[in-house]
């Protein structure tokens, strides 16, 4: 039995004692992808943390009409701000942070395919979201013109050329989210030739977990869309600093080729966020409903559909912007078309958890909270997808209760569900649960409070990034329980960090299996040594730890 | 515990018989793949904004085909195909001659890309800023012109590191990968050639 006893002997990571600096230097210095994860992580929960409080500030301005809690500079410069920093500081070092840590632990490898390739795209992504802050700083220039960028997330030219951007907002915008493109792309090369190099033996494809299949996919995505961004952002430098005209309109240039170019990428960018949500899901759900992922073979399909179709309907964004009707119907089609993989998922994680024994851990009830969520996100979705309903409802609050529904009600939820589930992991301490369900009880409340009202609003017409609004509209009401809602996710926020650090300081140890969990992460102790696995291990069936734990009756002789 | 015994003879075969691709090989394929999606941006702006200039100089008053130049890039990746087959086979003087004729096709590219820049600058005073076409033009010869760049430079490395006695025989992986990225600068300057120098250029 040799070859295939690998997790009776769990390596323990040796307890020593290091001093600040050599602590200080161990992590700096580190290519460990499970340090590299825990950073990626942690600097997105702080980043996550900084553009949560400029969305409170805005919440807070539009609580009452005629509002005067910021100026409509300082309004701009904060929807500007949190929309870039989420998207870029929060959403994708969480994609990387996730599957770094897990993806050489589920495929049974010691690291990542290029250890110091990873650690490069880490402290360069770092750089980009400093730079990206610095601007409050260095945004003024010589002349004192302009701070942070007030261009808004997407950064429509020509808003953005020299001579409507003037300082250097705009190019800390460029440069910033460039640099931490670059990041996002090696972290991406790396998870793909990690999945494709590095699995322990007898690890198919077929055999591999959810999760390693989506962050596959995602990395796929990342490859593809964001080097369309970074050419985008190259061209706008280039005519802020060299007079060229990509998007000089009074020299010929294309305003419409910008957003051509930015939703090219930002389309499949909402994809690539939301995949780790996808992919925690996919391993949470059996794990507290102890059935395999219902549909296995599909999901991989679904997921893999999305990979490809999610590439082709990008200008349902431009909708409004006047092109021409074959367009609009091919990209409305298209965009349709997405919601068919995407519908599957959600019936195959339902389907899991039916008839299962389940087990409502706070990692569980995040889940549901976002299949309940993510399929009223896709359902606002389809009636966004449909080109006059977008006409009408365009940059209207709608929208942005749309894609908050998608990126808080689905991405963040997942992430909190993947964090309560693998922190046991990753710590070495469990989270407490009944914080746990405080923090779900009040997130969901407050989120759910705060963004279903902003439907309503959009569609009495407010439009999105307005700084005030006069009373007498029909909005006074909607965003009052707006903000009231956000007071109830910053609590949940508050249990959340609570709960992290004191369990971090004086949680309950965790077992190396605390969730009796089937892949390969749970076999190595918590938290994994350097190395992860002593012996590499042997595997014959999507659940190593299954087969391993009732070898009476192993999944490998049905698969 | 037959069965047992079974499945760790199983366990071991499939230890042994267990190959997976070379991660330097996918690595660089999707770097390649990454790269060829920057270079359609600009490829397709070059194409949307063809014959859009609102004013001159436009390409057929001063684009000249760069024939000796292409020929010169086109056979350098011949020369280190030779390089690196003289590398597996150990002939390291052979190996040197033909990694120095790379370099050296390359430079003269490069070369004539500047002396052709300098002429548009100087006598045609086209500039980036001056009309679309100069936008489109210089960035996306100068994408490409970037990548000979970074590519000399590996190049020059390894030639440096060969004559000071450095055994490049044993970074056969790293030479060949090199050898691909210089493949696919070439096959780019044909896409650029293509669409800057012939569909540009209405005859
Ligand atoms: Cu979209």
């Amino acid at each position: 039995m040799a070859a295939i006893d690998y997790p009776l002997q769990r390596p323990k990571a040796e307890p020593g004692e290091f001093s600040f600096s050599e602590t200080l230097y161990k992590w700096v210095a580190t290519v460990d992808h499970k340090r590299l994860g825990l950073m990626y992580v942690a600097s997105a929960l702080i980043f996550l943390i900084v553009a949560g409080i400029m969305a409170t500030v805005m919440r807070v301005q539009l609580m009452f009409p005629n509002g005067h809690v910021v100026g409509p500079d300082t309004f701009n410069r904060l929807f500007t701000m949190h929309g870039t920093s989420m998207v870029f500081l929060v959403g994708m070092p969480m994609v990387a942070g996730f599957a770094n840590y897990l993806v050489p632990l589920m495929i049974g490898a010691r690291d990542m395919a290029f250890p110091r390739l990873n650690s490069f795209g880490f402290w360069i992504f770092l750089l980009g979201g400093l730079l990206l802050y610095y601007s409050y700083l260095g945004g003024g220039g010589l002349s004192g013109d302009g701070s942070a960028p007030d261009v808004g997330w997407f950064a429509y030219a020509p808003l953005t050329e020299r001579g409507f951007s003037r300082g250097h907002s705009s190019d800390y915008w460029a440069l910033g989210v460039l640099v931490s493109g670059f990041g996002s792309i090696a972290s991406a090369i790396n998870v793909i030739a990690t999945t494709f190099c590095m699995r322990c033996p007898g690890m198919t494809l077929k055999r591999m977990p959810m999760f390693v299949w989506v962050m596959l996919i995602d990395s796929w995505l990342i490859v593809v869309a964001l080097p369309p961004l970074s050419a985008a952002q190259v061209m706008l430098l280039l005519d802020r600093y060299l007079g060229a005209n990509f998007f000089n309109t009074q020299n010929g240039g294309s305003a419409v080729l910008w957003q051509h170019y930015f939703w090219i990428f930002g389309h499949p960018e909402v994809y690539i966020l939301i995949f780790p949500a996808f992919a925690i899901l996919s391993e949470v759900i059996p794990i507290f409903s102890r059935k395999p992922l219902f549909g296995r073979p599909a999901m991989v399909a679904a997921v893999v559909a999305i990979g490809f179709i999610s590439l082709g309907v990008w200008a349902h964004h431009m909708f409004a912007v006047g092109m021409t009707s074959w367009s609009n119907t091919f990209f409305a089609a298209s965009s349709m078309l997405v919601g068919i993989p995407t519908g599957i998922k959600i019936f195959n994680w339902t389907a899991t958890m039916y008839g299962g024994r389940l087990r409502f851990t706070t990692a569980l009830l995040f889940c549901c909270g976002f299949l309940f969520q993510f399929l009223l996100a896709g359902l606002t979705g389809i009636m966004l997808a449909v080109a006059p309903f977008d006409w009408q409802l365009h940059d209207s609050y709608f929208v942005v209760a749309h894609f908050h529904f998608t990126l808080v009600g689905g991405l963040v939820f997942g992430l909190f569900a993947g964090m309560y589930y693998w922190f046991p992991k990753a710590i070495g301490k469990m989270l407490d649960e009944t914080l746990g369900k405080w923090h779900f009880w009040l997130f969901c409340i407050g989120f759910n409070l705060t963004f279903i009202p902003l439907h309503f609003a959009g569609m009495l017409g407010m439009p999105r990034r307005i700084y005030t609004y006069a009373p007498g509209r029909g909005w006074e009401l909607w965003n009052f329980v707006a903000t009231i809602g956000v007071f109830f996710q910053i609590a949940g926020i508050l249990f959340f960090i609570y709960n992290v650090l004191r369990s971090t300081l004086r949680g309950q140890p965790a077992t190396d299996d605390p969730w009796d969990g089937w892949t390969l992460e749970w076999a190595t102790s918590s938290p994994p040594p350097e190395y992860n696995f002593e012996k590499l291990p042997v595997v014959r069936s999507s659940r190593p730890l299954w087969d391993l734990k009732h070898p009476q009756d192993p999944d490998w002789k049905w698969e | 515990m037959a069965h047992g015994h079974l499945v760790a003879e199983d366990a071991l075969t499939m230890e042994r018989q267990w190959k997976l691709p070379d991660r330097g090989t996918v690595g660089i394929v999707f770097l390649i793949v990454t790269e060829s999606v920057l270079f359609s941006m600009f490829v397709i702006a070059y194409l949307i904004y063809l014959n859009k200039s609102l004013v001159g100089p436009y390409p057929k008053d001063v684009l000249e085909l760069p024939i000796l130049a292409s020929i010169c890039l086109l056979s350098s990746s011949g020369a280190i195909v030779f390089a690196e087959h003289a590398l597996k086979h150990n002939r390291l003087g052979s190996f040197k001659l033909w990694w120095a004729v790379t370099i050296l096709l390359g430079a003269y590219f490069l070369w004539a890309t500047a002396v052709e820049w300098r002429k548009l600058i100087f006598e045609d005073h086209l500039t980036i800023a001056t009309n679309l076409f100069g936008t489109t033009f210089y960035s996306l010869v100068g994408l490409h012109a970037s990548h000979v760049i970074v590519g000399l430079i590996f190049l020059t490395i390894v030639f440096v590191l060969t004559l000071l006695g450095f055994p490049i025989q044993t970074q056969l992986r790293r030479v060949l990968f090199l050898s691909w990225y210089w493949h696919f600068v070439d096959a780019v300057w044909v896409i650029v050639f293509t669409v800057v120098y012939i569909i540009g250029l209405p005859r």
